[in-house]
């Protein structure tokens, strides 16, 4: 929000900006969770272990990639006027085909990760970067953007979900096999019996909390002394 | 007459709009002709696989000769789908339907396995939502918990243990979850008076 080379990234621009300026700004400077503040109801809703998070994650950044392409290829045809309803038939229709080609090709996955996908539409912040990056800029930076802000989204995304994972369960990367499909797994870190776990921290109170305390640490450690 | 460029738009965005529906809708009905054939497919493999965990193990290399009919329970005023499994031509065991409303968020749905003389041979939860990290141990891909009710029946343990340890219980319940558990104890229970009451029925279909 107070960062120069966001707000001119975003601008209009003939030139594109270079390939690390955009990974700089979608991971880090414009972070789209912890700097716009964005797409943070399936955030706080999915972030409870860090397996969950990954799972959102990576979905959200397959589709806000896919979301910048198409946006950017059609941007010489989109309305000022109308170019809100226009993004949102071509998110809304490219969720949907990953979520049908999922379901074809990756069954397994896709009960894994099926509930997410729809959660993805509610993302303002795919819808964001269509209107302040995509529909200005040509194809290979929108799919870069793309990839850097989707990236970026899914790091705060595993952050909080490890967080609230080890204070409320005591354990780290849980259940892996939900994801990547082997039949069991070993959690990276484990407590052990004796913890009891802290509740409130996979609970929805403890979201907000630690996403609070995770944008004081972003803050802080942007703000100069 | 020639129109100004100011009375264009209306229509113009109408047919914009008009124009990306179409191609966003035409490419979805082109992914879903393409992929409905393997959905179904994977969908009807699925099935078969949970219903064939809530079964023993031995079973598993036979195709299942699977017979489904719906049936009414009175006492919890729903309907129970039971899927009939012949073994070697003899109708040996039934999978039952259960739905647990008295979680801690939502449904439950299971699966219940009971074979003829009235044993349980497996229940899996085929759909919840409760508490991750809590509740969520009603999963067999997160506890074994589930495999518990393997060998129970109506008369092993007594009326009085179908319940978690809680309340004297024959069942564990989970560290910071109870209503869980129980939820899903009550609920076999149910089931198994289900099947007590329709077992001639549904085994001279």
């Amino acid at each position: 929000m107070s960062d120069t080379t966001a707000n001119s990234i975003a601008g209009n621009s003939s030139d594109s900006p270079s390939i690390r300026a955009l990974l700089t700004s979608g991971l880090w400077s414009n972070n789209p969770a912890l700097v716009q503040l964005l797409g943070l109801c399936p955030l706080l809703a999915v972030s409870n272990t860090a397996i969950n998070g990954l799972s959102l994650g990576i979905a959200t950044a397959f589709t806000v990639f896919l979301s910048n392409i198409s946006v950017s290829v059609c941007r010489k045809f989109i309305l000022a006027d109308i170019r809100i309803p226009i993004y949102v038939i071509l998110i809304s229709g490219i969720v949907t085909m990953i979520g049908l080609l999922m379901s074809a090709y990756a069954h397994e996955m896709y009960l894994r990760l099926g509930i997410f996908v729809p959660l993805i539409i509610t993302n303002c912040a795919i819808l964001a970067r269509a209107e302040s990056f995509a529909s200005k800029n040509n194809v290979f930076a929108s799919a870069v953007d793309g990839i850097a802000t989707g990236a970026g989204f899914a790091l705060v995304l595993v952050a909080l979900g490890a967080t609230r994972e080890l204070i409320g369960q005591g354990t780290l990367f849980a259940d892996a096999h939900l994801l990547f499909g082997t039949s069991t797994s070993t959690p990276l870190i484990d407590l052990g019996e004796q913890y009891q776990g802290l509740l409130i921290a996979i609970l929805p109170p403890g979201a907000f909390i630690l996403f609070g305390l995770l944008l004081v640490l972003k803050n802080l450690s942007t703000t100069k002394p | 007459m020639k129109l100004k460029p100011r009375h264009l738009p209306i229509n113009r965005h109408g047919l914009v709009l008009g124009c990306f529906a179409l191609l966003v809708t035409g490419a979805l009905a082109m992914t879903q002709a393409l992929t409905e054939n393997r959905i179904s497919l994977n969908e009807t493999a699925q099935r078969e696989k949970v219903l064939a965990q809530v079964l023993p193990d031995q079973w598993a290399d036979h195709p299942l000769d699977q017979h489904k009919t719906e049936l009414y329970d009175e006492k919890t005023g729903l309907t129970r789908t039971c899927y009939i499994t012949k073994v070697n031509g003899s109708a040996t065991a039934v999978i039952i339907t259960a739905t647990a409303t008295d979680g801690y968020s939502g449904d439950i749905n299971m699966l219940v396995g009971i074979l003829r003389d009235g044993s349980i041979t497996g229940v899996r939860v085929t759909k919840h939502s409760e508490t991750p990290g809590l509740g969520d141990a009603i999963e067999v891909l997160r506890s074994e918990w589930i495999k518990s009710f393997d060998g129970k029946t109506l008369s092993s343990p007594i009326e009085s243990g179908w319940t978690v340890r809680k309340n004297n219980g024959a069942f564990d319940q989970f560290t910071g979850a109870t209503i869980t558990p129980r939820a899903v104890v009550n609920e076999v229970k149910n089931t198994l008076q289900f099947f007590n009451s329709v077992k001639t029925e549904l085994f001279s279909l």
